[in-house]
C-alpha cells in the first residue's frame, strides 16, 4: 500500500478515535443537544403559520433550510476550530514529527467534522419527525437525493472551515471570522426565513456562497413540487446551485492547501511554548 | 576563551566516521537587527550523545529547532542525516525522532491510544535493522508508564507526560533524537530515571542525541560531548572532564585565624597556601582549598561572552529563547 493510503487510513482511524471519545464527554453530548434543541425550538414556535400561496407548514420549509444551515455552521467551524486550538496546544506540532503525521491529522479533522454532524442531524430530523406532521421525506428517492445533497454541502465548506482555521492568528478569532459571518450569511441566505424581503445586491451576495444554494437544494430534496414559489426566481435552479457547489469544493480546496500547508510551516515547539506562556497569563 | 581549542578537538574523533550524523557550518540566525546565532559550527557522530548548554536566550532552542526542520535559519550549510532538515521528505521524518514538551495535546486521549496511533505512521518504514515502531507495550515498559497506560493523559502527573513525550520521541526508532530540555521540571527522582532511560537508549540502538539542558549536572552525567553556546556561538567543545582540566579554574581558600573567618580567590591556590602559611608561623585553622566546580567554570565563560556581546548589542534586543 502506498504510505500515503496508509496515513489516510490512520488518519481516518484517528477521526474515529476522536469521535468515540467525544461521544463519552459531557461536553460534546451536550453540544449535539443543545444544538439540536435550539433548531427544533425555532421550528415549534413557528409550528402553526402557513407559507404564504401554498398549503405548506413554516416548519415544513425551515426544516431543510435549517439543516443546510446547520452544515455549514458545523462543518466549518469545526476544523476552523480544531486547527486553530491543536495548533497552539502542539497537536498539530506532534504529528508534523511523524512520517506523513500531517496527512492523518488532517484527515482525521475531516473526518471528525463529518462523523460529529451525524448526531446533530438525527436529533433535528427524528425530533422533527416526532413533534412535526409532514416535515421529514417519506419517499426513498428523497432521501437518497437528501444524502448526495449533504455530501456536496460537507465538500465545499469542508475546506473554508480549514482555510479559516489555518488563517486566524488565535483561537478566539475563529469566533469573528468564522461563526459571525456564517450566521450573517444565513441572514441573508434565507435559512431563517424568506429572502424576498432583501434588497437586490444582498441578495447577489447571498448567491455567491454555498450556503444559499445548499439550502436550495435541501428544499428541492424535501419538499413537494408547489414549494418553489417560495424560492428566489420562483423555479429550481438546481444546475446553478451543483454548479456554485463544486466550484466552492475544488478552489476551496486548493486554496485551503495552500493555506494549511503555510500555516504548518510555522510551526515550532517555541510557537507552542509561547502560546502555553500566553495561556498561563491568562489564568493568572 | 578556548573556543580555538574546539575546532581541533572535534577534528580527532572525525576520522573515526567520515559522515556525522549532524553537520552544521555557519548556522546563523538573525531577528531583525540582532543575531541570536551567528555562526554555529558543530557536528555529531553516530550513536554519540551530546549535549548543547547555554544560558536562557543563547539559542539552544533556536539551534534544535533549525536541525529538526521546523525553522528555517538565516543562514548556513545544515545537513542530518545528510539531508538539509528544511527541505526534508517524509521517509527523512521516520528516521528522526523529536521529543517535545507536550502541554495540553490529546488530552483526552490514553498513552496507549496515542503511541499506537503515532507509532502507525512509522509501520511503512520498518526495516530489518530497525523494526518500527517500537511495539506499545515495551515503549510503555521502557519508560516506565505501565500502570498509567490507559489513564486519560490529562490525569497523568508532569513527569509522566515527560515520559509520554520521550515515549512519542524514540516510537519509530529513531536514528538521530532531538530533545529541547527534557528534564525541566523533574523531580531528583523522574531525573535519575530519566537519565537512565537515556543510557539505555544509546546502548541499545545505538541513537544518536542531541539534547539542551541549562543543568550542568545532568551534562555531566549524560554526554559523551558537551557544546557551550554563548553569544551567538558554540565557545567550548569536549567531554565534562576536557572541559575542567582546560579551564584554569579559580580556587577559593578558606581558614579561620583568631576564630575569625576568612576566604580567598586564588588563581594559584598552591603558591597562595604556601605563603599563607609562612605569614603565620603561629598556624591558622581549618584551612580549605576548593577548587572551583565545572558549574562556576561554565557561569564564567558565559559572563564573559555575554559581557562582550553586550558591548556591542542594545540591551534591549537581546530577548528569550527564540
Amino acid at each position: 500500500m502506498d504510505v500515503r493510503v496508509r496515513a489516510f487510513m490512520i488518519g481516518v482511524r484517528r477521526g474515529w478515535h476522536e469521535f468515540v471519545i467525544g461521544l463519552r464527554s459531557p461536553q460534546d453530548q451536550s453540544f449535539y443537544v443543545l444544538m439540536g434543541l435550539g433548531v427544533l425550538t425555532l421550528l415549534w414556535f413557528n409550528r402553526d403559520d402557513v407559507l404564504e400561496g401554498t398549503t405548506l407548514t413554516v416548519p415544513q420549509v425551515a426544516l431543510p433550510s435549517l439543516l443546510a444551515g446547520v452544515v455549514m455552521f458545523s462543518i466549518v467551524i469545526g476544523p476552523a476550530y480544531a486547527l486553530a486550538l491543536e495548533r497552539e496546544d502542539g497537536t498539530l506540532l506532534r504529528s508534523r514529527v511523524a512520517p506523513y503525521g500531517l496527512h492523518g491529522y488532517l484527515t482525521g479533522v475531516g473526518v471528525l467534522t463529518v462523523l460529529s454532524l451525524v448526531p446533530l442531524l438525527v436529533i433535528v430530523l427524528a425530533g422533527s419527525a416526532i413533534l412535526f406532521d409532514g416535515v421529514v421525506p417519506a419517499d426513498a428517492w428523497r432521501w437518497g437525493l437528501t444524502v448526495l445533497v449533504l455530501l456536496l454541502g460537507i465538500l465545499s465548506n469542508l475546506p473554508l472551515g480549514f482555510a479559516i482555521g489555518s488563517l486566524v492568528p488565535r483561537i478566539q478569532q475563529v469566533t469573528t471570522w468564522g461563526m459571525l459571518p456564517i450566521i450573517g450569511l444565513a441572514w441573508i441566505s434565507g435559512i431563517f426565513g424568506e429572502m424576498a424581503q432583501l434588497w437586490g445586491w444582498v441578495q447577489v451576495v447571498a448567491q455567491l456562497f454555498p450556503l444559499y444554494w445548499l439550502g436550495h437544494l435541501m428544499r428541492y430534496a424535501f419538499l413537494p413540487e408547489a414549494a418553489v414559489v417560495g424560492e428566489l426566481t420562483g423555479t429550481w435552479r438546481i444546475g446553478w446551485g451543483i454548479a456554485v457547489l463544486t466550484i466552492w469544493t475544488v478552489v476551496g480546496s486548493v486554496l485551503a492547501s495552500l493555506l494549511v500547508r503555510r500555516m504548518s510551516r510555522r510551526q515550532s515547539g517555541a510557537a507552542v511554548a509561547e502560546a502555553r506562556d500566553q495561556a498561563a497569563q491568562f489564568v493568572r | 576563551m578556548f573556543a580555538g581549542e574546539s575546532a581541533s578537538n572535534a577534528g580527532v574523533s572525525a576520522p573515526d566516521d567520515p559522515a556525522p550524523v549532524i553537520q552544521v557550518r555557519g548556522l546563523r540566525m538573525r531577528y531583525g537587527e540582532h543575531d541570536v546565532l551567528s555562526g554555529v559550527d558543530l557536528h555529531v557522530h553516530r550513536g554519540e550523545v551530546v549535549t548543547l548548554l547555554g544560558p536562557n536566550g543563547a539559542g539552544k532552542t533556536t539551534t534544535i529547532e533549525v536541525l529538526e526542520g521546523f525553522r528555517r535559519p538565516s543562514a548556513g550549510d545544515i545537513e542530518v542525516l545528510g539531508v538539509d532538515p528544511l527541505h526534508a521528505d517524509e521517509p527523512w521524518r521516520a528516521r528522526v525522532g523529536v521529543v517535545l514538551q507536550s502541554w495540553r495535546d490529546h488530552a483526552r486521549w490514553s498513552p496507549r491510544d496515542l503511541l499506537d496511533h503515532l507509532g502507525a505512521y512509522y509501520a511503512a518504514f520498518s526495516t530489518a535493522e530497525r523494526p518500527r515502531p517500537v511495539p506499545t507495550g515495551e515503549l510503555l515498559d521502557l519508560v516506565g508508564l505501565g500502570d498509567a497506560a490507559d489513564q486519560r493523559i490529562l490525569t497523568l502527573s508532569g513527569g509522566q507526560r515527560r515520559r509520554l513525550d520521550v515515549a512519542v520521541g524514540i516510537v519509530g526508532r529513531p536514528e538521530v533524537l532531538f530533545l529541547d530540555e527534557p528534564t525541566a521540571g523533574f523531580d531528583p527522582q523522574a531525573r535519575r530515571e530519566f537519565h537512565e532511560l537515556v543510557h539505555r537508549l544509546t546502548d541499545l540502538e545505538a541513537t544518536t542525541v542531541l539534547l539542551t539542558t541549562h543543568d550542568l549536572a545532568e551534562a555531566e552525567r549524560l554526554a559523551d560531548r558537551i557544546l557551550i553556546l554563548a553569544g551567538g556561538r558554540i565557545v567550548a567543545d569536549g567531554s565534562a572532564d576536557a572541559l575542567a582540566r582546560r579551564i584554569r579554574a579559580n580556587a577559593e581558600v578558606r581558614w579561620t585565624h583568631d576564630g575569625q573567618r576568612f576566604v580567598h580567590a586564588t588563581d594559584d591556590a598552591t603558591a597562595y597556601v604556601r605563603q599563607l602559611l609562612a605569614d603565620h608561623p603561629r598556624g591558622i585553622e581549618e584551612l580549605e582549598v576548593r577548587r572551583a566546580s565545572l558549574e562556576d567554570t561554565y557561569l564564567e565563560l558565559v559572563r564573559a561572552h555575554l559581557d562582550a556581546e553586550v558591548a556591542h548589542t542594545p540591551v534591549g534586543l537581546v530577548s528569550g529563547e527564540a
